[in-house]
C-alpha cells in the first residue's frame, strides 16, 4: 500500500491541477459581479485542442515542435520529486530541489527556444521578458529552498517538507514567513499572474509568458496550457506544505486537508488579481528582487539562528 | 473672411489671391488659430484650396479660399496641425504640397493604391527592432496597422498607418441632401451617431436658415450627453481593463450599457440612431418617460460613481496611469488635438463652451492636466459628472413647444461650417452647396483625425508595453478617421 500512495498522488496532481485555475477564474468573476467561466473550463478546452490539429508557421522549424513536448515532460518530471502533504514523493534523493529547479529551467529554456525560432517579433518580446525576468526569480526560490533546507537541516524535496510541523513555526516563525511571502510572489511570477502578468490579456504587447504560446496550436498548446497548470499545482503545494505542516497520521485526512488548502491558495491568487492592477513591465523586477530580499533574509535569519 | 458658426455664408466672398492665402494662413494659424478644415475643392480642371481657422478663445471661424493649379506651399513645417490635412489633398487632388516633410497617402484610395504599401520610418543599428502590429488585431476591433521603431522595451517612434476602413463617404454627400445623406452622417463613426448627426443637421439647417426650436435642441442635446455618458464610461473600464484592474472594468462595462439602454428608450436606437433629422428631432419625451430617465440617470450614475471611485482609490491603479503616455500642452497645441485629450493636456478647447450654441449657453468645463493617460481617465471622469448634471437640468426644465421645424430648400452658392463637441472632440462639418442648392462638396472632419499623431507623439520614448493603455486613453475612431 505504501508504494501505491505515491502514485496516487502524482495522479491527483495530474487529474486536479487544471482545476486551479477554475477555482481562481471564479473568484475572479466573483470579484467583478460576474457568473464567471465553468469550474472545469480547462478541462473542456484542453480537450478541445487535443482534437485539433496544429498548424505551422513555414518559418519554424523542429525546435518549434518540440518546446511544448520537452517543456511538458520537464513538468511531469518534476512532479516525481515533488512532496504531497508532507508526505515522501515518488522520487527523492539528496539535493533534487536543484533537479527541481534545473527541470523548470529546461522548461523555460525550451519554451524560449521555441518562441525565438517562430521569428515573430511579438514571441521575440514575450521570451526577452520571460528571461528578464527569470533572472530575479529563480534566485529568490533558490535561495528560499537553500534556507528551508537549512531550518530542516533536510536536503531533499520530501525531506525538509516532511520535517517541517507545527513546531517549526514556533521556533523558526520569521524565517517560515519570509519564505511563505516570498514563494508566493514566485508563484505569481511564474505562473504569470497579475501583478506580474495578466493572464486574460488580448494585447500581444503587454504579454510575457502568453506572447510566447501565441503561434502554438491544437495539442501542442493543450500540453502548454497543461504544463502551466502543473507550474501553478506545483508552487502552490510547495507553499501548502510549508504553511500547512502535517500531520494528522492519517494519509486521507492529510491529504484532504492538502487539496483544502491549494483551493485555498487557486483563491489567495483570484484574490490578489481581483483587488489590484498589473504592474508596469519596468516594475516587474522590483516585486522580484522583494522576493529575493525575503528569501536572502530568511536564509540571513536562519544562519544566525 | 468672417463667418459665423452653424449660419450659411457667400462661399464666393472667401476667395483671396494665392500668395494672400498662404500668407494670411500662416499669420492666423501663428496667432491662435487652429485649423479645423483645410481641403481641396474641385473646380472644373483646377482645384480651389479652403481652409476654415478657428479661433477658441474668441469663438470665431474665419474660412479663405484661394485657386490652385498645381504644387502649392506646404504650411505643415511650421504648422505640424496641417500634416494630415495637405498629405489627404495629395492624395485627393494631385496637388503637391511642396515642402511637406513626410508626404505619403493616408487612405490609399487612387487607383492602384495598395492599403499600408507605403515609405515607413526605419531605424539601423545592431539593437534596435521594428515590432509591426495590425491591420489585424488579436480584439474585435478595427483595422490598423502599427508600426513601432524599439530600443529593447523604449519605444523611439509608432508610426500609424490607417485607410482600411476607407468608405468614399465624402462623396455620397454630393448631390445631396436626399434620404441616405443623414444615415450617412449617422454611421461615418458608429460610436459617434448623434455627434456627427447633429453636426450634419447643424450644416443643413444652417445653409436652409431653419431655427430649431429650444425643445428639439434641448433634447439634442440630451442625447448627445447620454452618448459621452456611455462612450466616457465604457472607456474607464477599458482602461481598467488594460491594467487588469476586473472590478472596474465590468462594472463600468454594464454601466455603460445602462446608459444605451436610456438612449434607446428614448428612441429605439442603442446608439441613437434615427433620433435627429434637419429641423428637429424624431421623438419627444413625454412625463412619464423623463421621470423613467431621471430614475435611471440617478442610478446609474450612482452606481458610476462607486465604479469609478475605485479606479482613483486604488494605488496600483494610479501608478499605471500616471507619467504614462504624456503629451505635453505645446505639442497638443502643435498638433491641434481636441476633445478630451486636449483637455487632459492642459489645452482650454471644448466646443461647448468656446462654439457654444443652442442648450450649451453658458457652459463651463473647467480644464487642467499634465497630459498623461491618468489625465485623460480623469478628464473623462470630470465629463461624466458634467453630462450627467446637464441632462438631470434639462430633464427637469424642459420647454415646452414643438419638436421639430420645417427645413426647406438650402441656399444655392453657400456654405456652412458646422461644430458639435462629440465625445471624442470637436467634429467639423463643412458644407458647400452649388448653383441649385445641392451639395456640391462636404468635408467630414472627425476628430480622430487630429487625435492619431497625438497617440504617436504620447507613446514616443515610452514603453511598447504601455501601448495598449496609451490607445485606449485616447480611443479614437478608425473609420472617423479613413471616412
Amino acid at each position: 500500500m505504501e508504494i501505491i500512495k505515491p502514485l496516487l498522488q502524482c495522479l491527483a496532481a495530474l487529474l486536479l491541477s487544471p482545476l486551479l485555475a477554475g477555482v481562481i477564474n471564479r473568484v475572479k468573476a466573483f470579484f467583478s459581479g460576474r457568473r464567471g467561466q465553468p469550474l472545469l473550463q480547462l478541462y473542456l478546452e484542453l480537450y478541445k485542442l487535443s482534437r485539433k490539429t496544429p498548424v505551422y508557421s513555414r518559418t519554424t522549424t523542429w525546435v518549434f515542435k518540440a518546446g511544448p513536448v520537452i517543456g511538458l515532460s520537464a513538468l511531469l518530471a518534476a512532479l516525481a520529486v515533488l512532496p504531497f502533504a508532507g508526505r515522501p514523493s515518488f522520487l527523492t534523493f539528496e539535493g533534487d530541489f536543484i533537479f527541481l529547479l534545473y527541470l523548470l529551467g529546461l522548461a523555460r529554456f525550451v519554451t524560449v527556444l521555441a518562441a525565438l525560432d517562430t521569428g515573430s517579433a511579438f514571441e521575440g518580446m514575450g521570451a526577452s521578458r520571460e528571461m528578464q525576468f527569470a533572472v530575479f526569480a529563480e534566485p529568490a526560490f533558490f535561495l528560499g529552498l537553500a534556507a528551508l533546507a537549512r531550518v530542516t537541516g533536510q536536503g531533499s524535496l520530501a525531506g525538509m517538507f516532511g520535517a517541517l510541523t507545527g513546531e517549526s513555526w514556533r521556533t523558526a516563525a520569521p524565517v517560515l514567513a519570509l519564505l511563505t511571502a516570498s514563494f508566493f510572489i514566485v508563484l505569481l511570477a511564474e505562473n504569470s499572474r497579475v501583478p506580474a502578468d495578466d493572464p486574460n490579456t488580448h494585447l500581444e504587447l503587454t504579454m510575457i509568458h502568453e506572447a510566447m504560446a501565441l503561434d502554438h496550436s491544437g495539442p501542442e498548446l493543450a500540453y502548454i496550457l497543461y504544463g502551466a497548470a502543473l507550474k501553478l499545482w506545483l508552487f502552490a503545494s510547495l507553499i501548502a506544505c510549508m504553511v500547512l505542516p502535517r500531520h494528522s497520521g492519517s494519509w486521507v485526512l492529510d491529504s484532504a486537508l492538502f487539496g483544502l488548502a491549494l483551493l485555498g491558495m487557486a483563491a489567495a491568487v483570484g484574490v490578489v488579481e481581483s483587488i489590484m492592477a498589473r504592474l508596469r513591465l519596468t516594475k516587474v523586477p522590483y516585486l522580484l528582487i522583494t522576493a529575493f530580499a525575503f528569501s536572502s533574509l530568511a536564509l540571513i535569519f536562519q544562519l544566525g539562528r | 473672411m468672417k463667418v459665423e458658426h452653424l449660419s450659411g455664408f457667400d462661399f464666393g466672398a472667401a476667395e483671396l489671391d494665392p500668395s494672400i492665402f498662404f500668407e494670411t494662413a500662416a499669420s492666423r494659424l501663428a496667432s491662435g488659430g487652429r485649423a479645423l478644415a483645410y481641403f481641396a475643392l474641385p473646380e472644373g480642371e483646377a482645384h480651389r484650396l479652403v481652409m476654415a481657422v478657428g479661433f477658441d478663445r474668441e469663438g470665431r471661424i474665419e474660412v479663405y479660399s484661394t485657386q490652385a493649379y498645381g504644387p502649392f506651399r506646404a504650411l505643415t513645417p511650421s504648422f505640424p496641425q496641417l500634416h494630415l490635412f495637405e498629405r489627404e489633398i495629395f492624395e485627393q487632388a494631385g496637388l503637391k504640397p511642396e515642402g511637406h516633410p513626410w508626404l505619403k497617402p493616408i487612405r490609399f484610395n487612387t487607383p492602384g493604391a495598395v492599403p499600408g504599401v507605403a515609405d515607413y520610418f526605419t531605424v539601423h543599428g545592431s539593437q534596435v527592432h521594428e515590432v509591426a502590429v495590425g491591420p489585424v488585431h488579436a480584439g474585435v476591433i478595427e483595422p490598423g496597422h502599427f508600426r513601432f521603431q524599439c530600443h529593447g522595451e523604449r519605444v523611439f517612434h509608432l508610426e500609424i498607418m490607417l485607410g482600411y476602413q476607407h468608405r468614399g463617404l465624402e462623396k455620397k454627400f454630393i448631390g445631396g441632401p436626399d434620404g441616405r445623406s443623414l444615415h450617412y452622417a449617422e454611421t461615418l463613426a458608429g460610436d459617434t451617431t448623434i455627434g456627427h448627426g447633429w453636426a450634419y443637421c447643424g450644416a443643413v439647417e444652417a445653409l436652409s436658415g431653419v431655427n430649431v426650436p429650444p425643445r428639439a435642441q434641448i433634447l439634442r442635446g440630451i442625447m448627445l450627453e447620454l452618448e459621452r455618458l456611455a462612450n466616457h464610461t465604457g472607456d474607464l473600464g477599458a482602461l481598467a481593463g488594460d491594467v487588469a484592474y476586473l472590478p472596474a472594468a465590468s462594472f463600468c462595462g454594464r454601466l455603460r450599457g445602462d446608459f444605451l439602454n436610456m438612449t434607446a428608450l428614448v428612441c429605439g436606437s442603442r446608439f441613437g440612431r434615427n433620433m435627429l433629422r434637419p429641423g428637429g428631432v424624431n421623438f419627444d419625451l413625454d412625463a412619464a418617460l423623463i421621470h423613467e430617465l431621471k430614475l435611471r440617470l440617478e442610478n446609474t450614475f450612482r452606481d458610476v460613481q462607486s465604479a469609478v471611485s475605485l479606479l482613483w482609490e486604488t494605488g496600483s491603479v494610479a501608478d499605471r496611469f500616471e507619467d504614462t503616455g504624456v503629451v505635453s500642452k505645446e505639442a497638443a497645441e502643435g498638433l491641434g488635438l481636441v476633445g478630451p485629450v486636449a483637455r487632459a493636456s492642459g489645452v482650454g478647447l471644448d466646443t461647448r463652451r468656446n462654439f457654444s450654441s443652442g442648450p450649451y449657453e453658458g457652459f463651463t468645463l473647467g480644464v487642467s492636466g499634465s497630459g498623461d493617460v491618468y489625465s485623460r481617465a480623469y478628464v473623462r471622469w470630470l465629463e461624466i459628472q458634467k453630462s450627467a448634471e446637464l441632462i438631470a437640468g434639462w430633464l427637469d426644465a424642459l420647454p415646452a413647444g414643438p419638436v421639430e421645424a420645417e427645413c426647406g430648400c438650402l441656399k444655392a452658392d453657400s456654405a456652412a461650417v458646422s461644430l458639435v463637441e462629440g465625445w471624442r472632440g470637436q467634429i467639423c462639418h463643412f458644407a458647400l452647396t452649388g448653383p441649385g442648392g445641392k451639395f456640391r462638396h462636404y468635408k467630414i472632419v472627425d476628430p480622430s483625425f487630429h487625435n492619431w499623431q497625438g497617440l504617436a507623439l504620447a507613446l514616443r520614448n515610452g514603453e511598447i508595453s504601455d501601448f495598449p493603455l496609451c490607445n485606449k486613453s485616447f480611443n479614437l475612431s478608425y473609420c472617423g478617421r479613413d471616412l
